[in-house]
């Protein structure tokens, strides 16, 4: 009985004021309310992918099983005869992005972007750690994670600079598209290009953090709560980078 | 002048002073306390208020005297203005500058920016917001964005003319009309950095209350207030990153070749330029799935100030109190799924208008419920009729007046016919424009002492109150019948076409009725900045509120309260309590029934509230025939 009273109570001061109702610190309830603005900014830019995507008829591609055995030079032709790439249909992704980096010619499809989304999640891993050894206070472990994790987001950064070379060396461009109608393109850089912005900003901020991590501000402190914000931003741009890979390569 | 050398000598000394001394600088420029930068932004919305309203005069003169030259127009307007006609792309620039600064600067920054800042912490008994520091770059991208607006005044081919919706083609073609080039530019600019500030300042609002209030301030004794400041900047926080995403593309789409919004039809149009595969309804999509939040961004706050100053000068909780909370957060909701109605003219599927035509209409219910409990409370209250009370009054008002018509409006059919005309134009004058203004000039006159440590004058203020209710409703009201009768809105001449004609004497009344209005608000501006220095000294409670911003003493101290924050033992609306001796007991008084514990609540009266007439015939006289002025002017003790 007394137990019951005790919660309800508790319950009670919960919202009571004089406290945070979540037991966050106002800082760390900025970053989350940020991040739910920010996913409506991400939002209206898939909202309008969407809305075009749907006024082109998708190809007729389940008729084609296997588009191989060509080289890179005359396979966009290739795939225009065929009438795979037009402008009046959006094209399947995986003839678009076939391609990996010394593996010339060779028909890989996705294979590029998963590796690209790997790096990028697997950073996301790196984070998790770094916050972990935050909670214990191993300055030591948690500069090393901090490290990896801006490794991981370079990483991904260079990735996409070749996937972007790679497809601008092919003819796309913000106002022209080899492989279908010029919104693919144009939708494809600037979305990507947002997100890409966001993986910057984020590697930007894990550096100054890493930086003040070895300088030892946060030992000072007492807490490493500074890895816990960037860390939920980090979070958020892996997040939203699952939604961006599934609405341009898998759909 | 001696003043600002003493200052200098202060500045220069500075290592010698142990304590935090302020300098001029972070006093008054780069401040980070929330009552500076709330006074920043309201001076920043008077100023852009007033230009705005310069605006509307101009081409009101052009609407009533299609065919007079005016000489003054070339001196003001240069080539804008040549022979003392107003050029019509101009014209078309006005309109487009008189809404963006209306709608962004004045009634979204200076509305919810001065009284979300000044009123967040000191309601819910915080030292400050959240983050200082954000708070000022939020008021400082806010004035570089009003600077920029202003520069695309003096560029070639004039401000952004598309529109305050800036619909492409126009917008998005530079060679559209003149506006569509650098003026153009500078509106994206602009906004851009509007949306930034907006998004600063609502994180912080947002955590400020969830997070900050004082100890027993429950969600459910916070003054209505605070709840319309927390569900605006909600709004605001999940809408304009939409219209930041429309804007990314619509820049695109301006100066990189995409095609988002343009297509083989608007090329054609155009000639020589190839564009194919978008749409300009996406970009009505974008814009409107923030503009239509962006309404209640601007009402709430108003209506959250007006359920503080009706209760306050009725004497009488407020009527409902969690009917009104709730009716807040479903116009809130209702507001993001309603975007539809401003499109049913773009060959919307027939069912879908059914859809937003029914999400429109049901916002009537919560907006009935606010404005029933606004007259339940004034019923049988024991009114006193001060300027922010008359203006509060005014709000509900404009309110009644304008939502009725939105009734017709939000009609799917009956939009057919009223579309693009005079009585939407009548409409949103009357139910954001007006009572937004309304409630902004409330919570100035009520919140002046709190702001300045004066008082401003009560009968310059009846002067501006029935002077601004008479000419707002002089000229709105009229144009519901021009706008039946099928006049178009942001046409540059009316006459232009025989069968409106008729309506150059109705215009004519309109102007000279806006005149008035711009005179009225001279009374306002000279009783603002005057009564700064001038105005009587005001004492700690000068209304005899509850709210905790009252507690806090009149000069203002960096961290509100000099000693502890008080603690909340009660609602904000104690007032005439049936068996109390005062008629108002402030949320830091304890109830002997709780033990000193905040988290209790207060004992029920014992017998329900009712409160005495009212001594009425001497507040008419003053109100009405303004005879405080006799005070002022000092013909008379």
């Amino acid at each position: 009985m007394a137990n019951t009273t005790t919660l309800e109570a508790e319950k009670k001061i919960t919202w009571g004021g004089g406290k945070s109702p979540f037991t966050v610190s106002y800082g760390k309830l900025m970053m989350w309310i940020f991040l739910l603005s920010d996913a409506f900014s991400f939002s209206s830019l898939l909202v309008t992918y969407g809305f075009i995507r749907f006024t082109f008829p998708a190809s007729g591609a389940n008729e084609i099983v296997k588009p191989l055995s060509h080289t890179a030079e005359n396979f966009v032709e290739a795939m225009r005869e065929a009438h795979l790439f037009s402008p009046e249909h959006w094209p399947l992704p995986e003839l678009v992005f076939n391609h990996f980096p010394f593996l010339h010619g060779l028909h890989l499809p996705l294979f590029f972007v998963s590796l690209m989304t790997f790096v990028l999640i697997f950073s996301s891993v790196t984070m998790v750690l770094a916050v972990e050894a935050g909670h214990r206070n191993a300055k030591k472990e948690v500069a090393f994670y901090m490290l990896l994790t801006i490794f991981g987001g370079l990483a991904f950064l260079g990735c996409q600079a070749w996937e972007w070379t790679q497809f601008i060396t092919e003819g796309a461009s913000l106002h022209g598209n080899p492989f279908g109608p010029t919104a693919f393109a144009a939708l494809f850089f600037i979305v990507t290009g947002f997100h890409g912005f966001h993986v910057f900003s984020g590697v930007v901020l894990n550096f100054i953090i890493y930086v003040n991590v070895l300088d030892g501000t946060y030992e000072r402190r007492g807490h490493y709560e500074m890895v816990e914000k960037v860390g939920l931003y980090w979070h958020f741009v892996d997040l939203v980078w699952v939604f961006v890979f599934t609405f341009f390569y898998l759909i | 002048m001696s003043n600002t050398h003493d200052n200098h000598e202060a500045v220069g000394h500075h290592d010698e002073h142990a304590h935090h001394e302020e300098n001029f600088v972070s006093k008054y420029i780069f401040s980070m306390d929330h009552k500076m930068i709330a006074k920043q932004f309201l001076i920043t919305g008077i100023i852009m208020g007033t230009i705005g309203m310069l605006m509307s005069l101009v081409f009101r003169l052009q609407l009533a005297y299609p065919d007079t030259k005016f000489a003054f127009f070339e001196s003001i307007l240069g080539h804008w203005g040549k022979d003392g006609k107003l050029d019509p792309n101009f014209y078309l620039a006005l309109i487009t500058i008189h809404g963006t600064i209306m709608v962004f600067y004045v009634l979204t920054a200076g509305l919810s920016g001065t009284f979300s800042n000044l009123l967040i912490p000191l309601q819910v008994g915080a030292r400050d917001m959240a983050s200082p520091f954000m708070n000022m770059l939020s008021y400082w991208f806010f004035f570089i964005s009003s600077i920029v607006l202003l520069c695309s005044l003096f560029v070639e081919g004039g401000p952004a003319s598309a529109g305050w919706t800036v619909y492409p083609p126009l917008s998005a073609l530079p060679k559209a009309i003149p506006g569509s080039g650098a003026g153009m530019t500078l509106w994206l600019v602009a906004m851009v950095l509007f949306i930034v500030s907006a998004l600063l300042g609502g994180i912080n609002y947002i955590t400020t209350v969830l997070n900050m209030r004082t100890k027993g301030m429950k969600m459910t004794r916070m003054p209505l207030t605070i709840w319309a400041f927390l569900i605006t900047a909600v709004l605001g926080l999940l809408s304009f990153p939409v219209l930041l995403g429309g804007s990314l593309l619509l820049v695109f789409d301006r100066s990189f070749g995409t095609s988002f919004y343009l297509n083989e039809i608007v090329a054609e149009l155009a000639g020589g330029i190839e564009r194919t595969g978008g749409s300009p309804v996406l970009f009505q999509h974008l814009f409107w799935f923030l503009g239509h939040p962006e309404v209640y961004i601007i009402l709430l706050p108003a209506l959250g100030i007006t359920s503080e100053v009706i209760a306050t000068n009725s004497r009488k909780p407020i009527f409902g109190y969690r009917a009104m909370i709730i009716s807040i957060l479903a116009i809130a909701f209702l507001s993001f799924i309603v975007w539809g109605h401003h499109m049913f003219m773009t060959g919307m599927n027939p069912f879908l208008g059914s859809v937003f035509m029914l999400g429109t209409l049901i916002i009537a219910v919560p907006s009935a419920v606010k404005t029933f409990n606004y007259l339940a409370t004034l019923w049988k209250g024991n009114i006193k009729l001060t300027p922010a009370m008359l203006f509060a009054i005014g709000l509900v008002s404009f309110f009644i007046s304008g939502g009725l018509t939105g009734i017709y409006l939000g009609n799917a059919a009956l939009d057919i016919n009223l579309h693009d005309t005079y009585f939407v134009v009548a409409h949103f004058h009357l139910v954001m424009g007006s009572a937004a203004i309304f409630g902004m000039m409330s919570g100035i006159y009520h919140w002046y002492p709190k702001m300045f440590g004066t008082m401003m004058s009560k009968s310059l203020g009846y002067i501006h109150f029935w002077l601004t209710f008479i000419s707002a409703y002089c000229v709105f009201f009229p144009m519901h019948f021009m706008g039946l009768a099928g006049v178009p809105r942001r046409y540059y001449a009316n006459t232009a076409y025989d069968q409106f004609n008729v309506f150059i004497d109705m215009n004519q009344f309109i102007t000279i009725a806006a005149i008035l209005g711009g005179i009225a608000q001279l009374v306002f501006l000279f009783n603002f900045f005057y009564s700064i220095r001038n105005g009587k000294r005001s004492p700690k409670n000068p209304w005899d509120s509850n709210t905790l911003e009252w507690t806090a003493p009149v000069e203002h101290l960096h961290g509100n309260w000099p000693g502890e924050i008080p603690h909340v033992y009660r609602w904000p609306y104690d007032y005439s309590k049936p068996g109390e001796e005062s008629d108002f007991i402030p949320q830091n008084i304890p109830d002997e029934s709780q033990n000193g514990d905040p988290m209790v609540e207060p004992k029920a009266p014992a017998v329900p509230h009712h409160t005495e007439a009212p001594p009425m015939q001497s507040q008419v006289k003053e109100v009405v025939m303004f005879s405080g002025l006799r005070r002022l002017f000092g013909f008379a003790g």
